[in-house]
């Protein structure tokens, strides 16, 4: 590839799949350290149990057993943190330690580790361990728990609240509420999720007695965080005396973002043993013991005219967070949720109540998406049943109410900074034509004559990505612990060569050739010349890791500014070396000329040859081509977009098939086609196999009935046709590059897509909702006149 | 996901595999494995001794007499699938193979396991049933056979005595016959599944058999709707009619994917569908 064609716009194949998908990739589970010891939990088989006595004996006494573990014994460290409580109320925080101590809070929980020279022995270890529980009364539902009555989970959380936060104007939203021509109220329950990424979780610790040092490889997207927490929290240790690697990560989608028991108790066992740790959880351990995320249950409801103007939002919502709180667990359903629930629309007066639940059950923390799935699916399903009580088309109710290109950047009243840029209407203009809306609803009415049912539902969505600004998380008290830059550090080895370095985490999101595209153009380098290197909190700088669709907004920023730096640097040097003045030197294609005398030229290889062995440089200027930035972004930023689904429904058996998929969205600019259309892709199927199959249950008694891959729906590609995606690109005036972020926005926009398609075709039967997932049972029993369907 | 420990040890033979198989007590056959290992790494199952027959040359294979087709208990379900005697001339059990799990488990899986297993949701057993198939069982003292209609005893329980191994199915050449599936979204298992197969002279149905996998606790025949098609047309209204109300949801398993009248719905469809489109054919 030469420097002459533009890298950014090219559709270019992943550089890091060759190696994946061969099987050359280096999983957590291909850490194998001499002398490593294996771990193995023994976990509660009682959703709320006070653990009365522990017996080994029986586990010690088998061969190959080098010690078990309880709670207590890891006494010396601390709970693990929780690093983003609700912001300006209080938050009534307990979070777990690497063991339970004392009570058991849900299925699953932790309460004993054995430690064996293998794994086998140590799985036959832990069933050998005898351990006294005493059952208590259990909740699992998030609106249970809050009743009176209830079992009280902890002692500092009456009522199991964990906290009572608000966003928007309370006051304006009752008064427009009262005084409207249209008011429609709903509950709606976004259900709980199992993230499920393919390779589970878990943590291989090495601890030096000499140095005092561990070493800790995790399934981590956030190992500079993770040494942070478990230095400075678990262990009150230097962050100096803690090295976290993350090696390729089989998917995470949030579920590998926060600080886990297992890190905690490897790093102890290992620091007791002298013996390098290691633990890796199987399926139904990262089922019932890993994050979950979503399960809202929330009282809604919209106002506004006949002639479709939308007044007024108000909005009730128990977020169940599980038996204890995960790392951002209280941040997600406030700031990531309730400050976005507006949606694409201007609504004059909105208010957001939400309350954190403690139930018996796994913790909930963000998954993809974390927080903005729920607010799209909650207004963009309360626009259609609004469409639907004032007789209008959704189509028309979402254009009337969309916010006008000119408003922005656009405060929506709900604590948020301004929506960067948006152009919401041809979005939508082109999912419609692409699907052909108009044919489509005249085939319905056709259909419906016939007893078929067609059903076209829209979604038209904003999100935030980018998270995110110190200007925002930190000082207006949102409750974060930090403001979200992110670094990157490019150098130019004496070849030519360049080297990025950044605080990103790439696991699956194609970081590693976006990045080297940026790099490729912006430096004028051929592609192939770039390396990108992450991962390890020993070879890069302090990174606050990928998620929240901010490795290209955030971390891609730093490395445009690093690369200007780099530049800047060659600029100068190429003026001593050439004898020209810096002014008169012009980049282009990796090469510095003097202006108007293109054979008077150094290349960024000569340049830094020269800058490495430093035998003449400009007067006070330092050797070596590397730079370093620390990016603090100024706002966040909000891709938005239109999906349209269309299903069909077996009439008989209620099944839903998805007929087409039309995704028509707007990351601003696009830097790989390919790369933003798989996390569409991907994204999407997300969302619909949550309006179609996918949903965690538990039993009144917190058995986690989903509990393995056989119960718990995660999607195949047969449930979906090939999807049709299309864009706008409207720039994000927040980042040099113009881009806002992708890998989220699929998710953030289907499921309502779906689920409003699945109301529309079932309209005839006087259905106005269905909870998710639209299973073939609850949709038969909705067309049987059947309440089952109605509520979850 | 570890099993406990167990030994292993292949058979060579049908005779050797039944030594082996009496030679210790928490013995079991293993076949292709795929109901089998996963019990094990659940700790459902503990066997301490698995008995390996995938490598006896006579148990596997289709091979075709007149108007019987016989099956080897090792014939995995990809060769039953791709089987062209079966395809021509009986291919309903063609026809199920094809559906079960995914392209991995149907080259491993074998129909011996699956009807030894006699899982309440497998595919194969509703199209024995509708087959009325023959089922040959070798055991330490000989041979027998085991009639499709008193095989399956209870969930996860057959006729098998212990000791007991399935060596072959034998089925009926029929081409009156369909299979159709209502899959779970997770397991891909039938959370109902109704094989049917007819035959149609002079324009009504002149005989009928129909199976039902999924619904109860084991596998089950339709009798009653069997009598009370014969010698009627199998046009819409007349199925419309007979398949209603087919079987009690009282009899019915029911789980969070599917209510037990939710289940006894589906049969009224599935066994409707079924039988037209196998009348169509038969
Ligand atoms: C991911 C997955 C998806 C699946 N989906 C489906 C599906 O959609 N539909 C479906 O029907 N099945 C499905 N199965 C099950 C699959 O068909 C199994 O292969 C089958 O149930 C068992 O056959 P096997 O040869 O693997 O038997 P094994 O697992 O080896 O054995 C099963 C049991 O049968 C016993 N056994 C084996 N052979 C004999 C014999 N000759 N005589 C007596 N006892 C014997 C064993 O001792 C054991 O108890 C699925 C399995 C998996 C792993």
């Amino acid at each position: 590839m030469t420097t002459t064609t533009k890298m950014i716009g090219q559709a270019i194949k992943r550089r890091e799949d060759p190696k994946l998908i061969t099987g050359q990739g280096q999983f957590l589970d291909d850490v194998k350290l001499t002398g490593m010891l294996h771990a193995v939990v023994v976990r509660s088989p009682y959703a709320h149990a006070t653990i009365k006595g522990i017996d080994a004996s029986k586990a010690l006494a088998l061969p190959g057993v080098v010690a078990v573990f309880t709670g207590e014994d890891m006494s010396d460290i601390n709970p693990l943190p929780c690093a983003w409580a609700a912001g300006k109320v209080d938050n009534n925080l307990n979070t777990p330690r690497a063991l339970a101590v004392g009570k058991a809070m849900h299925v699953g929980d932790g309460v004993a580790l054995v430690v064996a020279e293998d794994r086998y022995i140590a799985r036959d270890a832990a069933d050998l361990v005898e351990v006294d529980y005493e059952p208590l009364a259990v909740v699992v539902d998030a609106k249970k728990a809050t009743e009176p009555g209830a079992p009280q989970l902890h002692e500092n959380a009456p009522s199991n609240i964990v906290m009572d936060w608000e966003c928007g104007d309370r006051e304006k939203t009752d008064a427009a509420i009262a005084a409207a021509e249209v008011t429609v109220r709903e509950q709606i329950v976004n259900q709980r999720l199992i993230p499920t990424p393919m390779e589970t979780r878990g943590s291989v610790a090495r601890y030096e007695p000499a140095t005092g040092e561990f070493t800790v490889w995790m399934t981590s997207q956030a190992p500079h965080v993770m040494r942070l927490l478990l230095a400075a929290f678990v262990f009150g240790i230097p962050e100096t005396s803690v090295r976290c690697i993350s090696p390729n990560i089989g998917g995470g989608f949030g579920q590998k973002i926060f600080v886990y028991a297992d890190m905690a108790f490897t790093m102890w066992a290992a620091r007791k043993l002298g013996r390098p740790v290691k633990f890796v959880e199987d399926r139904a351990e990262n089922y019932q013991s890993s994050t979950h995320g979503r399960d809202h249950i929330t009282d809604v409801e919209i106002a506004g005219t006949r002639d479709g103007r939308i007044t007024g939002l108000r909005i009730d919502t128990l977020a169940n967070l599980g038996g204890y709180l995960s790392t951002i667990a209280p941040g997600i359903p406030t700031t990531l949720y309730g400050r976005i629930t507006t949606g694409v629309y201007k609504i004059p007066a909105a208010h957001c109540r939400v309350r954190g639940v403690y139930t018996n059950t796994a913790m909930v923390d963000a998954y993809r998406g974390a927080g903005r799935p729920e607010a799209s699916y909650l207004i963009e399903r309360m626009v259609d049943r609004f469409a639907a009580e004032i007789g209008m088309d959704p189509a028309e109710v979402r254009r009337r109410n969309f916010i006008p290109p000119e408003d922005f950047p656009y405060s929506n009243g709900m604590g948020l900074l301004p929506y960067d840029s948006g152009n919401y209407g041809p979005a939508l203009d082109r999912a419609l034509q692409i699907v052909g809306y108009d044919a489509l609803r005249a085939e319905q009415a056709e259909a419906r004559k016939q007893g078929r049912y067609l059903g076209i539902g829209l979604s038209s969505y904003v999100e935030i990505c980018g998270v995110a600004p110190s200007a925002w998380i930190g000082l207006p008290g949102e409750g974060w612990g930090a403001g979200l830059w992110e670094s990157a550090n490019v150098r130019v080895h004496l070849t030519g060569k360049v080297v990025v370095t950044t605080g990103s985490l790439p696991h699956g999101q194609g970081l590693e050739t976006t990045f080297a595209q940026i790099v490729a153009d912006e430096l004028g380098v051929p592609y192939d010349d770039v390396v990108v290197e992450w991962g390890d909190t020993s070879g890069t700088p302090f990174g606050f890791g990928t998620y929240g669709s901010r490795s290209l907004a955030v971390g891609g920023t730093a490395i445009v500014k690093t690369v200007a730096k780099v530049r800047e640097k060659a600029k100068l040097l190429a003026a001593h070396m050439l004898e020209a003045r810096v002014e008169d030197i012009v980049w282009e294609d990796g090469k510095a000329f003097v202006k108007g005398s293109p054979d008077q030229v150094k290349t960024l290889g000569d340049i830094a040859l020269q800058a490495a062995v430093a035998y003449s440089l400009p007067e006070g200027m330092e050797p070596s081509l590397d730079e370093t930035t620390y990016y603090d972004p100024p706002n966040c930023t909000f891709p938005f977009g239109t999906h349209v689904a269309v299903v069909d429904i077996d009439a008989d058996t209620g099944a839903v098939s998805l007929r087409r998929y039309v995704a028509v969205d707007d990351v601003g600019t696009v830097i790989n086609p390919l790369i933003v259309d798989g996390q569409l892709h991907g994204g999407i199927a997300q969302g619909v196999a949550q309006a179609l199959t996918e949903g965690a249950i538990y039993d009144d008694d917190g058995q986690l009935v989903t509990g393995s891959l056989l119960e718990y729906a995660v999607p195949k590609a047969s449930l979906f046709p090939q999807f049709e995606t299309d864009r706008t690109v409207t720039r994000s005036p927040v980042n040099p590059l113009g881009v806002k972020g992708a890998g989220e926005a699929g998710t953030i926009a289907s499921a309502q897509a779906v689920m409003n398609a699945v109301i529309d075709a079932l309209q005839p039967f006087g259905v106005k909702h269905l909870q998710m997932p639209a299973t073939s049972e609850r949709v038969w029993n909705a067309m049987h006149g059947g309440t089952r369907g109605a509520r979850s | 996901m570890i099993t406990t420990e167990f030994s292993y040890q292949k058979a060579g033979s049908v005779d050797e595999a039944l030594r082996l198989l009496a030679a210790a007590p928490d013995s079991a056959l293993l076949a292709g494995g795929h109901s089998l290992i996963p019990s094990m790494k659940l700790r459902v199952t503990a066997a301490s001794a698995l008995v390996d027959i995938s490598g006896v040359a006579a148990l596997k294979g289709v091979s075709r007499a007149g108007d019987t087709f016989r099956i080897g208990a090792s014939t995995t379900h990809r060769d039953v699938a791709e089987s062209a005697d079966l395809r021509s001339g009986s291919p309903l059990l063609a026809e199920v193979a094809g559906v079960i799990g995914d392209p991995a488990v149907r080259n491993r899986g074998t129909i011996g396991g699956s009807l030894a297993h006699a899982d309440p949701a497998a595919d194969y057993p509703a199209a024995i049933i509708a087959l009325g198939a023959q089922i040959e069982v070798a055991g330490t003292s000989g041979s027998r056979t085991i009639a499709a209609d008193d095989f399956f005893t209870g969930t996860f329980e057959t006729a098998v005595a212990a000791g007991e191994m399935i060596t072959a199915v034998t089925v009926p050449a029929a081409t009156g016959v369909a299979y159709e599936k209502f899959v779970h979204p997770a397991s891909g298992y039938a959370v109902v599944g109704v094989a049917a197969v007819v035959t149609v002279a002079g324009g009504t149905i002149s005989s009928l058999r129909v199976g039902v996998t999924g619904a109860g606790p084991q596998a089950l025949r339709l009798t009653g709707l069997e009598s009370a098609l014969a010698g009627k047309t199998a046009d819409d209204a007349t199925l419309r009619s007979a398949c209603s109300g087919l079987v009690a949801a009282g009899d019915l398993v029911g789980d969070h994917q599917a209510s037990a009248a939710y289940r006894a719905s589906l049969v009224d469809t599935l066994a409707r569908r079924a039988i037209a489109r196998a009348a169509a054919r038969g």
